[in-house]
């Protein structure tokens, strides 16, 4: 994912002179290394400094370019928080903050390493719009979307490296605000965003052997969230599993739920999401999130037996 | 030292700064009769320099209305007295003023981005060097000549964001961004100078964050413009200068109270009675 965006980043910063990029003391990767070749003035390191990055950002935005922040996601968003509250959203500036790592994707680093909680903070903001692509393909295209727009800020909670693409059967492309479909089912929904949604393909594929054949829905855009496609799912499913590398307060399950209390309907929601704990486990990513309670099994037993 | 004033004043006329600071903080205090959030006293600690700065350091557009330099308020509670110099300029109308933080008007205690004159929205302090290295990087890079002038509270100097700005406006040498700090030495609960004496030398902390410095009376336009004039560049440009919080308003002036107070009815006739110009 993160060579994806960087590639996509490039393209586009050729043929748009005002895009730029702020990082904080994190190397380029792939083509981010290119970009700052070609383009050594659009390409800004400030350190082991976020408030600044933030600020920075800010600045450049109001005089007229285009700017990226760039960095792990605990210390693009936790870090300078109030800089992209004031700086970015009280302005409304068309600023992308870009979270590497967003989760526990960082297994090994430990918990100040972990965004767990960045999808309800940066939501919680007025003005910022959250993506959370799943794959590389999601990736290049909420890029691409994020490149383009001009009206405000923008957190783009990205992965790390090596995300499987799982978006190939997707029956529509990626649409800003709009979730969809990568695999359709008709006995049940597991809907969720972010590389975790790789371990909702792999539930499905366990349960279409069982005979369980299971929809897997991208809700790549968190803010705003499409209420209307959800309410649809609520409409069409018995049964959902909210899958999410996240705490369980403020993210895609709490808002689930509260549709589907509005919209009456009486479907059995299941959330499965990081526990609200720090976790003192170091393995793979895999391992962190077998830790917090996440694995295929889990989902597959949430469905299999109701 | 005899011509080098000559040559100011030809260009900055020091009496005429001196009557305008007198009739902005009129109005301030004018204001200040209807509505209780104002923050007099530092709005008064830095009239003298935001007047410099908007009267004899920043360059006009060639139309003559806006200006092609860059002003930012970062000190956001300072901002009565960016309104009543933008009123003056004719950028901001007299009725938007009169409508100060009403539910009819659209301006608040803080400056607001978006509204007429102002650049950025500030008010939570040590966000405006951030900003500020931001305009300036992008003026540099879109190779404009614009400068950036900011106007610093002492207090938000405390903040470890501004000096994360400091380091990255030298690292980028920024030579286009100006400064100046309204050293009022009062904080919102006690003088800074007896509380928090570390913060001092500044200058040496500026230089040595690769800044070009220099100190003056925050109350003197002449020596502020002399002080900038005489600038030799190459480097972002702190002007750090001494001033007192409340300046013109002899029952306001160091005292902290004024932070935040609107003067009542028979304060509000004192005041007004003593005003006095400020001089050096």
């Amino acid at each position: 994912m993160r060579n994806t965006f960087a590639k996509t980043f490039f393209e586009a910063a050729q043929k748009d002179a005002r895009l730029c990029v702020v990082v904080a003391d994190i190397s380029p990767a792939g083509a981010m290394d290119q970009f700052r070749k070609e383009f050594p003035e659009r390409f800004i390191n400030t350190g082991v400094a976020e408030q600044i990055m933030i600020g920075m950002c800010a600045g450049m935005s109001i005089r007229g370019l285009k700017p990226f922040a760039y960095t792990i996601a605990t210390f693009a968003l936790y870090r300078p928080f109030e800089f992209i509250r004031d700086d970015l959203c009280y302005q409304n500036l068309p600023v992308t903050v870009v979270g590497i790592g967003g989760g526990v994707t960082y297994s090994t680093l430990g918990g100040t390493h972990h965004a767990m909680e960045d999808v309800a903070i940066a939501a919680a903001i007025p003005n910022m719009r959250v993506l959370a692509p799943c794959d590389p393909e999601e990736t290049r295209a909420a890029t691409q979307w994020c490149v383009a727009q001009e009206q405000g800020p923008v957190y783009l909670r990205l992965g790390k490296a090596g995300e499987p693409v799982i978006t190939g059967n997707a029956t529509l492309p990626f649409e800003f605000g709009r979730l969809r479909y990568l695999r359709e089912g008709g006995d049940a929904c597991i809907l969720g965003y972010g590389p975790i949604l790789k371990m909702g393909i792999d539930a499905a594929a366990a349960l279409e052997v069982k005979g369980v054949s299971v929809s897997v829905v991208s809700v790549h855009t968190l803010k705003p969230l499409d209420r209307e496609g959800i309410a649809n799912l609520l409409g069409r499913f018995s049964r959902i599993v909210v899958l999410e590398e996240m705490v369980p307060q403020g993210g895609l399950g709490d808002a689930v739920k509260a549709i589907a209390w509005d919209s009456g309907s009486s479907c059995n929601i299941q959330c499965l999401s990081l526990k609200h704990e720090f976790i003192h486990c170091y393995g793979g990513h895999k391992d962190l999130l077998a830790a917090h309670g996440l694995d295929v099994g889990t989902i597959v037993r949430a469905l299999d037996a109701t | 030292m005899r011509s080098a004033e000559r040559s100011v004043s030809e260009k900055f006329d020091d009496a005429a700064a001196r009557q305008r600071c007198m009739r902005y903080r009129r109005r301030i205090l004018d204001i200040s009769q209807k509505v209780a959030a104002l923050h007099a006293a530092p709005a008064f600690s830095c009239v003298e320099i935001t007047d410099v700065i908007y009267r004899g350091l920043m360059r006009r557009e060639s139309d003559g209305k806006g200006f092609s330099d860059v002003f930012l308020m970062s000190k956001g509670h300072g901002c009565m007295t960016q309104y009543a110099i933008l009123e003056d300029l004719g950028i901001l109308s007299s009725e938007e003023l009169d409508r100060y933080c009403t539910p009819q008007g659209i301006l608040g205690a803080h400056p607001d981005r978006g509204n007429p004159g102002i650049e950025a929205s500030t008010g939570s302090l040590g966000h405006g060097m951030g900003i500020a290295v931001g305009m300036a990087y992008a003026e540099k890079i879109l190779r404009s000549g614009k400068r950036i002038f900011t106007v610093l509270s002492d207090g938000e100097l405390q903040e470890g964001s501004s000096w994360e700005g400091a380091m990255m406006a030298a690292n980028l040498h920024l030579d286009n961004l100006l400064a100046f700090v309204d050293l009022n030495d009062i904080g919102g609960l006690e003088k800074m100078s007896e509380s928090h004496t570390a913060f001092y030398p500044l200058r040496e902390k500026f230089e040595s964050f690769g800044w070009e410095s220099a100190a003056v009376n925050g109350h003197d336009c002449a020596a502020m413009y002399q002080a900038v004039s005489a600038r030799r560049g190459g480097r972002p440009y702190a002007l750090l200068c001494k001033t007192v919080k409340g300046r013109g308003v002899a029952f306001m002036e160091h005292v902290p109270i004024w932070h935040y107070r609107s003067p009542n009815k028979e304060e509000y006739a004192t005041a007004i009675r003593d005003l006095k110009e400020v001089s050096a």
